[in-house]
Formats: structure tokens, C-alpha cells, sequence
């Protein structure tokens, strides 16, 4: 481990060092300057565009190679949480701590729908075939937290069905994250017990679980690409790459620090671990005790390769390129900071001819 | 309705033990043998004496003379109100004349009635089997001799072996092993861990108990030098438990309110209770004789008591009465001591005391020699707000570090008075300074020592806020032809305040502990280029540990460790070890990480003529070990390249069954066909997924 550390300063993370200041921009544009980064999504296919969503209640898209941003979407009346992209980039959805869940145009910026639920939305997600929308929503005020699933009418996007096609409250601890995976009718839910579980939805089923995943909150579930695994992260300090299948843990990444935010990088055998001390502990210390750095570890030999500073906040978010050429990292801090990798990220062999296959 | 009438089990249940009654009564023996006419005057009597000596108030209906033929036998029974008067009486009375014939004999009818119950048959003890003990220096026979060190962090304690080339290996794990801290004894030989109910120490290879001194609620430990006694502490003075529980203590009535007790470690037998005084305590409390026959105490301002060790009686049946003595210590057992001591000429003890100004007297710094009482060297000083004794580790040097105040006791400077032990007449040299001196070390086994010194500031008033005073570094070194210390070098402007020497002398680490911003540790050599014999003192390294608040050199002075203790602050704890130059060898953050200590070794059994052909022929002795090493490491890296190697085809082998169950599950969906739209769609995933392979 340590030579690794050693060996990976010489190994330059800081490619174009695509830091953007994103959150001066926006104030030049005149708005607020409270910009928490809560949630990032790099469109799917191209990996060209990032939309950030905030506590100021706005999301924002921005060219991810220069940090430009392209435009707003202005609508919501409280924290955006979360907020996901269909593949052919035509269609974004937001979740809000203001009950709604809206559906926006990407290239025009207007608001097609919004549904109104009991309580704040913390997860959307497209499926995989762009046709239905799964939301979570938290639980509070008497309501249990739920999941619903809503179909999507793309052929005219303003005429929506208002009731989701599928809604059911998940039986024990509150349901933090969800996600689709390959298998119809299926998807996992990450739980505030450190519990992860599948469900058939339709039959809203729980099929799988692993009650002892975590011993803390998890707080980030993201897929690998081909949806067979998936990584976890979670209060615990640990993150953990998971079957999708069999729900088994494969690989245990154990950290110094509570983890928000975990994904796996694609094109090199690494995944990016984000998070640091909670965000009311913060004031108490100086930025090097928070541990705001995103973290390189290696997949297969769990075993931490880099780390990349420049938060001075808890990261809350955490993205990568769909072609594994770039992260972005979104931090209570109210900057979201994007690196492009170098060649070198890619050339150099930390662990000699040793390599995984890559997906 | 019966049977809930019938309350009994529960009135037994929360039924209050009354204490023993006997307890409160007393039997007054020795008393004069009257007859029943005369009774009232000698009640009389007794109260009289009850009410002054003991302050006990009783009445005539307290007392019982039983009568044999009309007259007394010369004992009356008691009662008093409680047991504590009892007690309080026996305290004051027992063994005090109650007039010119006759002396109170005062026992506690409980006493009596156990004795009354003693079997008057004889049962032999049973002799215990004899038990093979552990070998407690066992650690020191490691096919490598490597050193071990401990460390403890939330509720678990961790013995690891130092390995050079590979991370610690774990010699002995255990859970919730100490209460509060750990501690070895000088030699590394035990491990003690303290409780409430007093201290275990732990020895041999899995660390099994060896002895345990139950002092409730102990707090502090010391060892003597040479580990064969032990001292404890606690804040709570000593309660003796009330007769008839059954728990062991090996306190008496002696014992009582004191808070310090001398135990020998191998008999596990208490020797000796004190009591503390007051107010501050330093700690250790009592201190020992550098060939552990003596313990002494300080009375601040009155005395130094010094026992004999292990009967603990007084020296001589008196103290040393020194009037406004500060402080003393003993002079260190040196290795010359053990050579001359193996030889039968033993050195007399020596200690070192200090008494400040008063009136027209001044202050006195005074060697003497112990059990003789012989002033050996005094020397006398002025203008002293404080001293500090400090004794080169092997006994040849007494450095006392003296504050001193100008006449007009507006700024402070320091002066450096160090006696030269071993010579004729202890010669006295002083190094004058300008500054004060916030820190002070020998060289161990050396002739130099190193001090931090900076301008007073106490006083001053044009002291930018915020400007922090920086430090001077200097190193001095006796010159033996002058036979006084010559300053080799000073370095300025620096912002530590430990210097560390290693054990073995020559290399000496400075650090700033206990500061947000500053937490480098730099590594000097004083003897460097020794071998191209022009020699001086240079910086050969720099390492950071944030927050540290340990530092610690192993015990062969090869290995360096500094540690973060979450008993300070809760930032980043954990530790690290470099090796001389400051390579790190290992570094760790552990939360809740609590201490580090390296195991201390024994001194060496090689007399001096072995020890020089060591080091005349090292060069041989290193080849060997360097192939050995580097064995190892080849050894070592193959090892996980093969786990590596292991771990990879595992996953690649998890990666080919998922690809492969997810290509079934396409297929299978493609079968049942009921949805046409959503087959298209997964046909275009299998594209994006080959289309990765190719970057």
C-alpha cells in the first residue's frame, strides 16, 4: 500500500486539471451563491454534458470539457436531490425536496410535467430502456418512504399519467437509494440499516437480500456498466462492490471517512470514493482533518492507489465519464470540479502486468 | 386471599442487613478487678477518660461488668452506638495506661467471637503442585532479533514484531486488556495493565497473567529500575473492606487513608503504604536507588525519607531534615556501577538536592552520598527563581539547570551547572546564557547534550500579538583536556521544543509537539562523516507526522516511531515508523488510537571486550544479515505476487460468469418475445458493451 501511494504521485491525476470555479460563473449570472452540489448526472452516451442539482433549487447543465454552462432549469421551490438523463439526451427528470418530481426538455429548458408526491424525492432514475422512471421518496411526516415507478409518454411529453404505474413501500428501514438492473421487473434498493435487497416490482416482491451489506446508512448505490455488479457507499466507512445477481459482497474498499458517494470508473480497474466528515462537523475542523479528498482504489486488490484534493467540503457526488475519460466530484463546498484523466492515468501500470480484464 | 396476604418472601427480599451487632460492642480488658460496690466509681472513672482521651461519650447503661462471686474479672464489655466509635476507641486507647497499674486492652467482640470459632485442630496446608512458569524474556529470543512494540487503539492492544522490510507482524492481539493505560517495566520484562480493581502484570509469550496487586481504583504505576518492585497510586485513599466480606486485601488497619503502595513484583507481597501530601504531586512519588536498595521520599520544604529496600524501614530511624528542599533524585545506576558493583566495589549511593534562597541564605545545590550521610560537593548560588535537576543517564553528569533572575527581577536568564560525578571532587562547570533554557537532554551514554533556549518574554511589552518566539537549538560537548563544554553548534530560528536523543547517542530528532501547524520532526546527526573523519553536525533527514504527540526511538536506536494519541486530540491519531534517515518504514491512522510504546530490551550480557569484536568485525556480521534481508524481500514480493495473481484470475473468472448469465438473460427475454419494443432496446446494450472493449 504504501509504495503504491509512493508510486502513484509520479503517476499525475491532474490532467488538464479541468478544475472550474463553476460556482463563480453563476454568480456572475446573478443568482444566489448557497450552491451545494447534491447530485450529478453525466449524460449517458457522450459524457459531454454534466447536470448538476443543488440546495439552491436549481439544476444547471455545463459542457463538461470546458465547464461552461450551457443553461438552467428553473422550477423547483426547494433542494434539488437528485436528477437523471435518458440516454439519447433528450429528456431529464429531477427529484425535490419540494414533494415534485418534474420532467424537463433538455435542449429547451421547460418544464413538460411534474407530479406532486406526500414527501421530498432523493432518487430518480431512467430504466434502461428510457420508458419508465423509478422515484424514491424519503420518509417523513407519517408517510413511509416509497418507490414508484411511473411510465414515461415521450411522444407527447406534457400528457402524462399523473398516478405511478407501480407503487409500493418497501417493508423495514427506509429504502436511501434504488436502482434498475438488467433483469425485467427488478431493481435494488440500498436501505438506512446498511441493508441492500431486490425487488421484483411488479409483484413487489423483495427476491434477494443482504441484511448486514453496511453497518451504517448507505448513501450512494451506482451500477457498472453492464449492471452485473454494482458498489455501495455508505456512513460505515466502507464501500463495497456487490453481485448483482447473487447480492454477495465481491470486493470491500475500508476507508478513514463516511462515504457519500461511490462509482466505478470504466476503461482502468479502478473505482472513485468520495465523501469526508458530515457536513454539521465540518466547521469543528480544518480542511485536512475532513478527508474531502476523492480516493482511487483499486478494484481487485482493494487497495487505495491515489487520492485527488481540492474540496473543502464533504463530496457529495461523485460521477464518472461513461467512456472513463473524466470525473466529476460535486461537494457540499458549492463546487462542482471536473478532471480530465491523462495518458498516463491510463498507461501506467500501478501493479505491473497484473490487471483485471476491463469491462 | 391467603396467599396474597402472605408477604413474607418479599419482606425477606428487601429485608435490611442489620449490621453486626457485635461490631459496636467492645471489651475493655485489663481493667481493675473490683468488686460490684465499687462499680460506680470506676464507670465513673472511665467516662471520664472515654470523654477525654477518645472523645467517646457513654453512660452508666453502656457498660456490663459480669460479676463472678460479687466481683468483677477485670474486663467490661462495651456497647457503643456504631461500629465507627468502636473503632475510634480501640484507635485512640488500645495500649494507653488508664491509670498507674492498669492499661486499656480494647478488642472488638467480634474479634473475640472469631477467634472463640478458630478450629484448635492443626490441618496441614496442602502443597501445591509446582507449575512451570512462562518464560518471561521470551520475546528476546526471536530468530531475528527483532523488537517488539505495542500499541492501543479503542478497546483493543496489539504486541507487533518490527519487521524492516514488511509491515508489523502481530505477535499477541487482546481485547479490553487495561482500563486506562499501559505500561512496561524497564527491562520490558511484564506489561502492566491497569483496573479498577488494582494492576495485573502480564509476561511471556502469550502474555499471561503473572502477578496482580489488587489497589483499588489505581491510577498511576512505577517500576523500579531494575523491575523487581513496583509502586502504585491511586486518587482515593485506601478503605479497608468491612469484616466478614470475603474479598482479599492486603492492606491492615496500618494502611489505612494512605494512597501509595510498594509491592515486590515477584512475590506479589505488599511492602509498604504511604500516604501523599496535598496539593501537586510529581510523579514518580517515590524514587528509587539506582541499585534499588533505597526509596526515598520528599517532604517539600521539610525532608528526604529514605527507606532500605524490601524491610522499608526507616534509614538509620531518621530522615534527612533539609529545610525548604525542592526536589532531589538519585544518581543513575551506569553501567560502570554494575561492572564495579560485579567486582565488590560498589560506589556508595548518591543523591542530589535543592534548597532555594531564604533571608540571607543562598541557594544551595548539595551532593551527598547515602547510607554514609556524607556532603560530598555543595555549591552555592544567587538570584535563583528555579532549578531542575537533570542526570546523564549513566550517572556521570548531574546538569542543573538554573533560572535566574537579574538584580532588578525584570528578566530571567538561565546558567547550566553540571557536576562531573565521576571525577576527583566533583569539579563544578557553568555555561552562562542569555536565555532560558525551555528544554534539556543528555546525550545518553555521551558526553554532550543538546537544550532549547529562548529569550524571556515574560516580561516583555513590546511583543507584536501574534509574533511567535523563536528558539535556538545548541549542542555542547565536554572537552575533556579543559574539562569544561564547549559549544559545537547552534541553530537558529527554529520553532521546536522536544529534542529526543537516540538511546544509543549520536542521532537526536527535534520536533514541535502539541502545535496545529507545525508537526515536522527533523533528524540531525551530531558525529556525521565520522567515518571521513571530519565531523559535524548536520541534518539528514525530515519527516511529518500532523498532530503528533509521542515520539519515541526504538530501543536499538535504529527505528524511530511517532504516534498521535487520541488522549490528546482526535485528529488523524495513529502512528508511523521511519527508519534512522526517515524512510518510512510504516504509517497507520487508526481512530480511537491510544498509545505507542516500544518494548524496552534488557542490558546486554556481552562484556565490553565481546561488544568491541562485534563492532571490529561488523562488516562480516552485515553481509550475512544483508543476503538474509534480501532473501526475504524476493521471498516476500513473490509471495504477493502470487496472491495477486490469485485475486485477479478469481475476478477475471467472476467477470466471464456474469457476461455469460447476462447474454443467457438476453436470449431467454428474446425467447419469450412478449414485448417486442423492449428486445430492440436490449440488442442496442450488447453493442455499447463491445464497443468498450476497444479503448
Amino acid at each position: 500500500m504504501k509504495q503504491m501511494v509512493l508510486r502513484l504521485s509520479t503517476l499525475n491525476f491532474d490532467i488538464e486539471d479541468g478544475e472550474h470555479q463553476m460556482r463563480e460563473m453563476s454568480e456572475s449570472d446573478g443568482s444566489t451563491a448557497s450552491n451545494f452540489a447534491s447530485g450529478l448526472s453525466v449524460n449517458n452516451k457522450d459524457g459531454d454534458l454534466i447536470f448538476s442539482v443543488s440546495k439552491d433549487h436549481r439544476i444547471n447543465v455545463w459542457f463538461s470539457h470546458n465547464g461552461e454552462r450551457l443553461g438552467t432549469y428553473e422550477g423547483h421551490n426547494g433542494t434539488v436531490w437528485t436528477v437523471s438523463v435518458d440516454k439519447n439526451t433528450e429528456f431529464l427528470v429531477s427529484g425535490s425536496a419540494d414533494n415534485t418530481l418534474k420532467l424537463w426538455s433538455v435542449k429547451t429548458g421547460t418544464c413538460l410535467y411534474t407530479w406532486e408526491f406526500p414527501t421530498a424525492i432523493k432518487r430518480v432514475q431512467w430504466s434502461n430502456d428510457d420508458t419508465k422512471i423509478l422515484a424514491v421518496t424519503e420518509e417523513r411526516m407519517g408517510y413511509k418512504g416509497a418507490l414508484r415507478i411511473l411510465d414515461i409518454n415521450k411522444e407527447q411529453p406534457t400528457q402524462q399519467a399523473a398516478e405511478p404505474s407501480i407503487f409500493f413501500e418497501p417493508p423495514g428501514s427506509k429504502v436511501t437509494v434504488a436502482a434498475f438492473t438488467a433483469n425485467k421487473n427488478e431493481l435494488v434498493t440500498a436501505h438506512e440499516s446498511g441493508k441492500v435487497a431486490k425487488f421484483n416490482y411488479q409483484d413487489k416482491t423483495q427476491t434477494a437480500a443482504n441484511e448486514d451489506a453496511h453497518q451504517d446508512s448507505i448513501q450512494d448505490l451506482q451500477m457498472s456498466q453492464d449492471q452485473t455488479y454494482f458498489i455501495t457507499s455508505s456512513k460505515d466507512k466502507v464501500s463495497k462492490l456487490f453481485d448483482t445477481n447473487t447480492l454477495q459482497v465481491v470486493k470491500t474498499f475500508a476507508t478513514d471517512s463516511p462515504l457519500n458517494s461511490a462509482s466505478i470508473a470504466p476503461g482502468s480497474p479502478y473505482i472513485v470514493l468520495g465523501g469526508g466528515q458530515e457536513a454539521m462537523d465540518v466547521t469543528t475542523t480544518g480542511a485536512r482533518q475532513g478527508k474531502f479528498e476523492c480516493r482511487f482504489w483499486h478494484k481487485v486488490f482493494e487497495e487505495e492507489v491515489g487520492r485527488v484534493k481540492g474540496h473543502f467540503g464533504p463530496i457529495n457526488t461523485i460521477a464518472v465519464h461513461p467512456q472513463g475519460k473524466a470525473f466529476a466530484s460535486g461537494g457540499e463546498d458549492g463546487y462542482v470540479r471536473v478532471h480530465w484523466f491523462d495518458d498516463s492515468y491510463f498507461r501506467t501500470k500501478v501493479y505491473g502486468d497484473l490487471e483485471p480484464e476491463l469491462d | 386471599m391467603a396467599e396474597i396476604d402472605d408477604y413474607s418472601d418479599i419482606y425477606a427480599k428487601h429485608a435490611i442487613q442489620q449490621p453486626n451487632e457485635l461490631e459496636s460492642i467492645v471489651v475493655l480488658d485489663g481493667m481493675p478487678v473490683i468488686g460490684e460496690d465499687k462499680q460506680p466509681k470506676l464507670y465513673k472513672a472511665l467516662k471520664k477518660t472515654l470523654s477525654t482521651k477518645a472523645g467517646v461519650e457513654v453512660e452508666d447503661d453502656q457498660f456490663y461488668m459480669p460479676l463472678v462471686d460479687g466481683k468483677g474479672d477485670g474486663y467490661i464489655f462495651l456497647t457503643l452506638k456504631n461500629s465507627t466509635e468502636a473503632t475510634t476507641l480501640i484507635k485512640k486507647l488500645d495500649n494507653v495506661p488508664f491509670d498507674s497499674k492498669h492499661t486499656f486492652q480494647i478488642n472488638k467482640f467480634s474479634e473475640i467471637d472469631s477467634y472463640l470459632n478458630a478450629s484448635d485442630s492443626y490441618n496441614e496446608p496442602a502443597i501445591q503442585p509446582h507449575k512451570p512458569k512462562d518464560h518471561l524474556r521470551s520475546w528476546l529470543g526471536d530468530a531475528q532479533g527483532r523488537d517488539q512494540f505495542l500499541t492501543f487503539q479503542a478497546d483493543e492492544v496489539l504486541l507487533n514484531y518490527n519487521n524492516r522490510n514488511n509491515p508489523p507482524e502481530v505477535a499477541q492481539a487482546k481485547q479490553n486488556w487495561t482500563n486506562s493505560y499501559i505500561s512496561f517495566s524497564p527491562q520490558g520484562t511484564y506489561i502492566g495493565t491497569l483496573h479498577r480493581q488494582g494492576v495485573i502484570l502480564h509476561g511471556g509469550p502469550d502474555l499471561n497473567e503473572v502477578c496482580r496487586f489488587a489497589h483499588p481504583n489505581v491510577k498511576l504505576i512505577d517500576f523500579s529500575p531494575k523491575e523487581n518492585y513496583f509502586v502504585t497510586w491511586s486518587n482515593e485513599p485506601i478503605v479497608l473492606p468491612k469484616p466478614g466480606t470475603s474479598t482479599v486485601c492486603p492492606f491492615s488497619q496500618d494502611d489505612e487513608g494512605n494512597s501509595l503502595a510498594v509491592w515486590d513484583v515477584k512475590t506479589g507481597e505488599l511492602l509498604r503504604t504511604f500516604p501523599t501530601t496535598p496539593g501537586k504531586m510529581p510523579w514518580p512519588h517515590l524514587k528509587w536507588s539506582g541499585d534499588e536498595k533505597f526509596i526515598g521520599r520528599l517532604v517539600p520544604g521539610q525532608q528526604i525519607s529514605i527507606y532500605s529496600v524490601p524491610d522499608m524501614n526507616l534509614v538509620d530511624k531518621k530522615s534527612l531534615k533539609i529545610p525548604g528542599v525542592v526536589d532531589f533524585d538519585w544518581r543513575p545506576w551506569g553501567d560502570k556501577d554494575a561492572v564495579d558493583s560485579n567486582k565488590g566495589n560498589q560506589r556508595e549511593n548518591m543523591l542530589a538536592f535543592w534548597t532555594p534562597e531564604v533571608e540571607n541564605q543562598p541557594a544551595r545545590v548539595t551532593l551527598m552520598s547515602f547510607p554514609s550521610r556524607q556532603v560530598l560537593r555543595s555549591k552555592n548560588l544567587f538570584n535563583v527563581s528555579n532549578a531542575k535537576l537533570s542526570w546523564q543517564n549513566q550517572g556521570d553528569f548531574l546538569c542543573v539547570q538554573v533560572n535566574r533572575h537579574t538584580k532588578t527581577k525584570k528578566s530571567m536568564f538561565c546558567n547550566l551547572e553540571i557536576f562531573r560525578v565521576r571525577d576527583k571532587d566533583y569539579p563544578v562547570e557553568v555555561v552562562e546564557l542569555k536565555d532560558i533554557v525551555t528544554f534539556f537532554a543528555w546525550e545518553p551514554r555521551g558526553e554532550r547534550f543538546a537544550i532549547i533556549a529562548q529569550p524571556d518574554t515574560s516580561n516583555a511589552q513590546n511583543m507584536a500579538p501574534g509574533v511567535v518566539v523563536k528558539s535556538s537549538v545548541s549542542f555542547y560537548q565536554l572537552d575533556k583536556a579543559k574539562g569544561d563544554f564547549r559549544l559545537l553548534k547552534t541553530l537558529d530560528n527554529k520553532s521546536v521544543n522536544t529534542i529526543h536523543f537516540n538511546p544509543r547517542g549520536r542521532h537526536v530528532v527535534l520536533s514541535t509537539i502539541g502545535s496545529q501547524s507545525k508537526f515536522d520532526l527533523e533528524l540531525w546527526d551530531l558525529d556525521y562523516g565520522m567515518d571521513e573523519k571530519k565531523e559535524e553536525i548536520q541534518q539528514i533527514g525530515q519527516v511529518e507526522f500532523y498532530g503528533v504527540t509521542d515520539i519515541d526511538w526504538d530501543p536499538s536506536g535504529r527505528f524511530l516511531a511517532a504516534s498521535a494519541s487520541t488522549w490528546r486530540h482526535q485528529l488523524e491519531n495513529g502512528y508511523a515508523i521511519w527508519d534512522i534517515k526517515g524512510q518510512e518504514l510504516t504509517k497507520t491512522t487508526v481512530e480511537k488510537f491510544k498509545q505507542f510504546l516500544w518494548r524496552p530490551r534488557p542490558k546486554t550480557l556481552l562484556p565490553k571486550d565481546e561488544q568491541k569484536k562485534i563492532r571490529k568485525n561488523l562488516r562480516d556480521y552485515s553481509r550475512t544479515f544483508e543476503d538474509e534481508d534480501a532473501a526475504e524481500e524476493s521471498n516476500v514480493s513473490a509471495e504477493l505476487l502470487t496472491q495477486r495473481k490469485a485475486l485477479v484470475d478469481k475476478w477475471n473468472a467472476w467477470r466471464k460468469q456474469c457476461r455469460q448469465q447476462a447474454a443467457l438473460a438476453v436470449e431467454e427475454s428474446a425467447k419469450s418475445g412478449d414485448d417486442d419494443t423492449t428486445v430492440e432496446e436490449w440488442v442496442e446494450e450488447i453493442i455499447e458493451e463491445t464497443e468498450q472493449v476497444l479503448p
